[in-house]
């Protein structure tokens, strides 16, 4: 049933601040939408623009990429190298006709455990609203 | 370990008492571990943390061979050390563990009804573990020497004890202050609350102990300029800031004998140019070549580049001892050190943002630190306390608490208290009553919080000694334009009735705010701040001195607001942390290297580019270009590795086979 539908949305997020924002929002029991999981790197310049193809070819509803706020990257600017390889995968989506609100990067700091369960249920409602990823039907 | 067996993975899942157990099912996550691929033994346990906790892995290690670790429980940023150790008491390499957070990032979000999710998304956290603990191979930490230097930023009281203890432990340590003078906001107070001690008096020794300490080397009017390194191994560049007057040390170097500053004062006095002094609060003058105080350590003039007019009067009374030198410029020094200190204080808000009281608009309404200069014997009025419009001694002062603490209106004002302005405001009160017998003062407060040693007992004698306790924020400030008095408007709220009170004098216990260039300073270390702009310690229980960026530490105000003393104790926390890789000798770096695989290089040089830390570099080998990584270089971010077009970086323990493996695993799951 469509409204049963839940979506699977596949996080990358760098261990120096939005792992650690993330935590804090389990530490202050801020409750969010169990949508996302979470895989941990130490910087979000890690990020291969592969993975998040493959996460989308695998049958991800949405991505998420999250790191440091600019200026805040624990290696100085891997956050800036991350978000300029994004752009490239949200015209690529676009190329593809995929709708590249389906994948976002965010800045979560180790301090914004409250701004972390927002983004989780920004990220949600915006993948619920797209309804399930169309690659999905190919691989039926 | 053979490298060729299939994988033999141990799965165990934490209780952690009902902080997990009571949002999911612990039991259902374990069978379904158990029919994961690779998954050889699935148990769980109360607190895996605990010594049975840790010794369930030990055993299972030995008894079913196991090739990898996963432990389902709370974050890796919590307990990953506490397991690897324990899969290395095992007898596996320590880095053949994975973490699978079901707590943070799981049970404590999805609490109340969700239990069927929560089951689901520990099975799906569980399974990505496991797909990348199949494919963990053995690392080698490295251990990197530690340089036996340290430094500390910032030479107020809390700089100062850190250095005088990393220096008396036999560590050579640099001590960095961006003014000409030691001595901080300390220096600055009359008396210190509740003993009533005079400030400079317990503080001049210790500014004195700082510049005769022969491990001690230090630098006023100096800012850091690069970091660069890590942890045993920072180089530090050094701005030291053009000071237009050579120390004596400076002046032997040039030749010039039995010359350079000392401190007779010659200058100042014939020096036309007056500007106010930043030490006084503005309510002093001082020249374009000047000190702060009489106290200053270290004792030389300072010229002030921006007011000098360059008449070269000061050089000339400075005569055979050539001190001066108004055509210097700045100076870059790198020195090195193994591990690094901040400890830069905090200013006070811009409160005349807050209208409503009436700073800068009237001139009897005056900040707290502009108080400490105005009781100040050393002060510039000599200790009387005088009102700013008409120098008369004040009949009425009145005091506004919080003004911009605990305040969530925005602007300027902050969310969180400040801690010290409720315990300088009652001292103040006693100096008051002091030196003005029959003066009035009425304290406008919310709470009054006297929380540390012997505070609340002096709370009683300020109550005991007069003051008037007001409870109620200060709504309105109106001067009266003949007598240039204050009407302070509030609410009584413990009468419930508005109180109009006319004063002489108003004081704002201003909130206090990073000092200004922290921001700056912290992103050159590699700190975070917190929501608040304090910087960021690594855990605020259990390692609050520390920062997420080893061998960097916290003290004082720049991590939060707090008083002299709690300044002092986590100088001396950061101090003890600081001095243990330096006793060490040596560090242990996570062997999260990148590494090149030189077959699929095809020698581009795309990832050059792309470090930070100018790591990698190109070579020549077998006749063909290849990168190369310098290990003690590279920190791991991956930046290189997410880039590489030919998949020819491995970053290790994030390879991207692990971490596509990860990504398979999410999937294999199937519709929920």
């Amino acid at each position: 049933m469509a409204d049963e539908w839940k979506p699977k949305i596949l996080a990358i997020i760098c261990n120096w601040c939005s792992y650690a924002g993330a935590d804090l929002a389990g530490g202050a029991r801020i409750q969010y939408p169990p949508t996302v999981r979470a895989i941990r790197v130490m910087c979000t310049g890690r990020v291969d623009m592969l993975f998040i193809l493959k996460a989308f070819v695998e049958g991800a509803d949405g991505v998420l990429v999250s790191g440091c706020h600019f200026g805040d990257c624990h290696y100085l600017e891997g956050n800036f190298k991350a978000a300029k390889r994004m752009f490239m995968i949200k015209s690529l989506l676009r190329n593809i006709g995929l709708d590249d609100r389906r994948f976002r990067m965010t800045f979560v700091s180790a301090s914004e455990g409250a701004k972390w369960g927002t983004v989780m249920e920004d990220v949600t409602n915006t993948v619920k609203e797209l309804g399930p990823s169309p690659i999905k039907e190919f691989k039926k | 370990m053979a490298e060729n067996t299939e994988p033999r993975i141990g799965v165990f899942l934490c209780h952690c008492g009902t902080n997990i157990a009571g949002s999911l099912s612990i039991e259902d996550v374990v069978e379904y571990a158990k029919t994961l691929p690779y998954v050889t033994i699935a148990d769980q346990y109360q607190y895996m943390c605990s010594t049975p906790g840790q010794k369930k892995i030990d055993d299972a290690i030995n008894e079913h061979n196991l090739t990898g670790v996963v432990v389902a429980a709370c974050s890796p940023r919590l307990h990953e050390p506490t397991f690897r150790t324990a899969t290395k008491e095992g007898g596996l390499n320590p880095f053949r563990f994975e973490m699978a957070n079901i707590r943070e990032q799981n049970s404590w979000v999805h609490m109340h009804g969700m239990w069927e999710e929560a089951t689901e998304k520990a099975k799906d956290q569980v399974r990505m573990a496991v797909a990348k603990a199949a494919r963990l191979e053995d690392l080698i930490p490295k251990s990197v020497p530690v340089e036996r230097a340290a430094m500390v930023v910032g030479a107020g009281v809390g700089g100062m004890q850190a250095a005088l203890d990393l220096a008396s432990a036999g560590i050579k340590t640099y001590l960095i202050e961006a003014t000409p003078t030691i001595g901080g906001r300390m220096s600055q107070l009359d008396k210190t609350f509740p003993t009533l001690d005079c400030s400079q008096c317990i503080l001049t020794p210790k500014m004195v102990d700082v510049g005769r300490h022969p491990n001690i080397e230090m630098m006023t009017y100096t800012e850091v300029e690069k970091v660069e390194g890590y942890i045993g191994n920072f180089d530090i560049t050094l701005r030291k800031k053009a000071r237009g007057v050579l120390t004596p040390d400076e002046a032997t170097a040039k030749g010039i004998v039995g010359g350079g500053c000392n401190g007779c004062g010659d200058c100042s006095e014939v020096c036309p140019v007056i500007k106010p002094n930043p030490f006084e609060m503005g309510m002093a003058p001082r020249k374009a070549i000047y000190i702060y105080h009489a106290q200053v350590m270290p004792l030389i003039y300072t010229v002030d580049f921006d007011s000098c007019v360059k008449c070269n009067l000061c050089v000339d009374v400075c005569g055979d001892k050539k001190a001066i030198d108004l055509e210097m410029q700045d100076e870059f020094i790198t020195v090195k050190v193994g591990t690094a200190i901040l400890a830069t204080g905090f200013d006070l808000i811009s409160i005349e943002e807050k209208r409503e009281w009436g700073y800068k608009q009237f001139d009897n309404v005056i900040s707290s630190l502009e108080f400490e200069r105005l009781i100040c014997a050393s002060g510039p009025t000599g200790g009387h306390l005088i009102r700013p419009s008409d120098g008369k001694t004040p009949m009425a002062v009145g005091y506004v608490l919080c003004a911009g603490s605990r305040d969530n209106t925005g602007g300027v004002a902050k969310p969180y208290c400040s801690r010290f302005c409720c315990m300088y405001s009652l001292k103040h009160a006693h100096q008051i009553y002091e030196k003005i017998p029959g003066c009035k003062v009425y304290l406008f407060y919310m709470d009054i919080r006297s929380f540390g040693k012997m505070y609340e007992e002096f709370y009683y004698r300020i109550q005991n000694e007069g003051a008037k306790f007001i409870r109620g924020r200060v709504a309105n400030v109106l001067e009266d334009p003949e007598t240039k008095n204050l009407h302070i408007y509030s609410e009584d709220t413990l009468l419930g009735r508005p109180v109009d009170v006319e004063v002489d004098m108003l004081v704002l216990a201003a909130a206090i705010q990073p000092k200004e260039g922290a921001n700056v300073l912290r992103k050159k270390f590699g700190v975070s701040a917190s929501q608040d702009g304090w910087m960021l310690e690594a855990h605020p229980k259990l390692n609050p001195c520390g920062t997420t960026t080893a061998g960097v530490f916290l003290a004082g105000v720049c991590q939060g607001p707090k008083d002299i003393p709690d300044t002092v104790a986590q100088a001396e926390g950061a101090a003890s942390a600081a001095s243990i890789p330096i006793h060490m000798g040596e560090v242990e770096l996570e062997p999260y290297f990148a590494m090149c695989i030189e077959d699929l290089c095809a020698g581009c040089g795309m990832c050059i580019n792309l470090c930070p830390y100018a790591a990698l570099d190109l070579t020549e080998k077998n006749g063909r270009t290849v990168m190369v990584v310098t290990e003690a270089k590279c920190k791991g971010c991956g930046t290189c590795g997410g880039f590489c077009p030919g998949g020819a970086i491995k970053m290790q323990h994030f390879t991207s086979p692990q971490i596509a493996a990860q990504i398979d695993a999410f999937f294999a799951g199937g519709e929920q």
